[in-house]
């Protein structure tokens, strides 16, 4: 995917190789690098999974591989978790009357 | 200069004398005491002071709702007699969504008034959001840096909503994988760019969150003429309960009961990459409340005015699923769709208010916003991705990380008490830890007495079973 100069990009690197990590790290983590992700406006055009550099919203200048053209957030509601619909109805019932009333 | 992880760390000190203007070295004695009260007093601000700040912005004047339905819940639960009346301080309806719009107002403007350009802040919570809002109203630019995903680039959603959150107000947010080297990369970051470090453990931080324990005593008089017996604080790094208390002492409710409450999440390790998305709390919990309660000074500053301890009567833990529930609870009986994080107090709260006489009073001192990723739903929905078993049942027999126990019924939430004197001998053994010390001075008993909130017997018992000699 290419993207074009002053578009809104998000950029990835390592900050740490495993092997740099931090002695108090625990063993799971110091088998993983240390990752960073930033966001800013591409200075030049280029492709996904190029070193490109941008320029964030406070001004900052970054290098890092682009990773995403025009992110946005997905997160959400999640799926339908079946145990909420019946806390209400439960608590309804213990307070305002019903058979669980006790 | 090398921007090695040990060169950076090195300069830590230097650093953060440039970021934070103010020179820790002057409250120092040189062993383990330092000066708490005259840092705060010398770099802090006046309650008036601070009310007037944060009042510009907006800040603060929240509302306390009286829990009717929850108090009548909690009767029903109760043994005859019992269940005090819980109200809710509804902190969630300053401007970012939290308690932490107080503290972050007075750490943004201190920086603005210092002629700093912008503020950087180290934080996954809502305190980002807090900043970034403060520095949109002052006109200064922003950064948060958040510690967000796993090493599969998975994200917890709270965190990624925060992130969100921090971006509407126009700041660039650094996001990282799991590490306490998050720290490496603030450093290089205020390095790079000048910036304040608006930290949550300023004495300016700090002291922004009396002005709610100050409120919340003034307004309970007005509302039933008198101060609350008990007050619950969500307790994590430990600024939320140590302002609260202040306040609380400034306004004279100095009989009041301060209970600090952390969501149970034993056993799972905070810089552990393959368990950091199997928890469903990223703050209020355990993780940081122990290790912040029993030695503060471990945060983004040298001295942290966050000392829990200090002011806390009481300190108890709610499980996972019993916040949940309760979340669930003040949308169906109170009306109120908020936190979940900011309800372990409620959680908490709820079990106490069951101990104490109808005629008593509880406060729950915070509410937090929601929204999605950062709500009940989503938050345990991605647990069940995650594989944790969800289910009805007895709280006690969750297992953080492994499960999430919903109670199968309200009268099995239980507030769980720590062993006070354990957390205040491990305060003591964590404070000679620090230079391996074989000998004390008198002023360093005496700031050990403070910082426990214990007897000068008590400590001098815990310093000889040590073999520490007082000087």
């Amino acid at each position: 995917m290419k993207a074009k100069k002053g578009e809104w990009v998000k950029i990835h690197s390592i900050v740490l190789t495993p092997d740099e990590r931090a002695p108090q790290v625990p063993e799971d983590t110091k088998k993983v690098p240390l990752e960073t992700w930033v966001k800013g406006f591409l200075l030049d055009d280029a492709s996904v999974g190029e070193i490109v550099e941008v320029k964030t919203y406070t001004g900052r200048l970054v290098k890092g591989t682009l990773i995403e053209v025009a992110p946005t957030f997905k997160h959400s509601f999640g799926e339908n978790v079946p145990e909420l619909l019946q806390i209400g109805l439960q608590l309804r019932s213990i307070l305002f009357g019903g058979e669980a009333d006790e | 200069m090398s921007n090695a992880y040990e060169a950076v760390m090195s300069r830590k000190n230097e650093i953060m004398k440039k970021a934070v203007g103010i020179d820790y070295s002057e409250f120092e004695s040189g062993t383990i005491a330092f000066d708490f009260e005259k840092m705060m007093h010398e770099t802090g601000y006046t309650l008036e002071e601070m009310q007037k700040i944060q009042g510009e912005t907006g800040v603060g004047n929240t509302p306390i709702y009286e829990a009717r339905n929850l108090t009548a819940l909690a009767r029903k639960c109760a043994p005859e007699g019992k269940g005090a009346r819980i109200f809710i301080k509804d902190e969630g309806s300053n401007p970012s969504g939290s308690f932490k719009a107080r503290r972050a107002a007075n750490a943004v403007y201190h920086a603005k008034k210092l002629g700093y350009k912008g503020v950087i802040a180290a934080t996954s919570g809502n305190y980002g959001a807090a900043v970034a809002s403060q520095a949109a109203m002052l006109g200064l630019k922003c950064i948060i840096v958040q510690e967000c995903y796993d090493s599969k680039g998975v994200g917890q959603p709270e965190i990624i909503e925060k992130a969100r959150k921090c971006e509407a107000y126009g700041a660039e947010v650094i996001q990282l994988s799991v590490g306490p080297e998050l720290f490496y990369s603030f450093l290089l970051l205020l390095e790079d760019t000048g910036y304040f470090n608006a930290s949550l453990y300023t004495p300016f931080g700090i002291a922004g969150v009396e002005t709610l324990g100050y409120e919340l005593a003034i307004q309970m008089r007005e509302k039933v003429g008198r101060d609350p017996d008990v007050v619950v604080c969500t307790n994590a790094g430990g600024g939320n309960l140590t302002g609260t208390a202040r306040g609380l002492i400034k306004a004279g409710a100095e009989k009041t009961q301060v209970v600090a409450a952390s969501v149970n999440l034993k056993g799972l390790h905070m810089a552990s990459d393959e368990q950091f998305n199997k928890k469903s709390f990223t703050t209020g919990h355990t993780g940081f409340g122990m290790p912040f309660t029993t030695w503060p000074d471990r945060s983004d500053v040298p001295r942290s005015a966050a000392r829990p301890l200090r002011y806390m009567d009481r300190y108890v833990t709610v499980n996972q699923g019993e916040v949940f529930y309760m979340t669930e609870s003040l949308a169906q009986l109170e009306g109120l769709e908020r936190g979940p994080a900011g309800n372990v107090s409620l959680a908490a709260a709820f079990s106490i208010a069951q101990e104490m006489d109808q005629d008593q009073i509880i406060v729950v001192q915070e509410t937090e916003y929601t929204g999605a990723g950062k709500h009940i739903q989503p938050q345990l929905s991605f647990a069940r991705e995650n594989g944790i078993d969800i289910h009805f049942g007895e709280p006690q027999t969750e297992v953080p990380g492994v499960s999430i126990v919903l109670p199968k019924h309200p009268n099995l939430i239980k507030a769980v008490d720590l062993d006070m004197i354990k957390i205040r001998k491990s305060l003591v053994k964590n404070a000679i830890a620090q230079k391996n010390y074989t000998e004390v001075s008198a002023s360093d008993l005496e700031f050990l007495v403070a910082e426990t909130n214990a007897s000068e017997d008590f400590v001098k018992e815990v310093l000889a079973g040590m073999n520490v000699t007082i000087k």
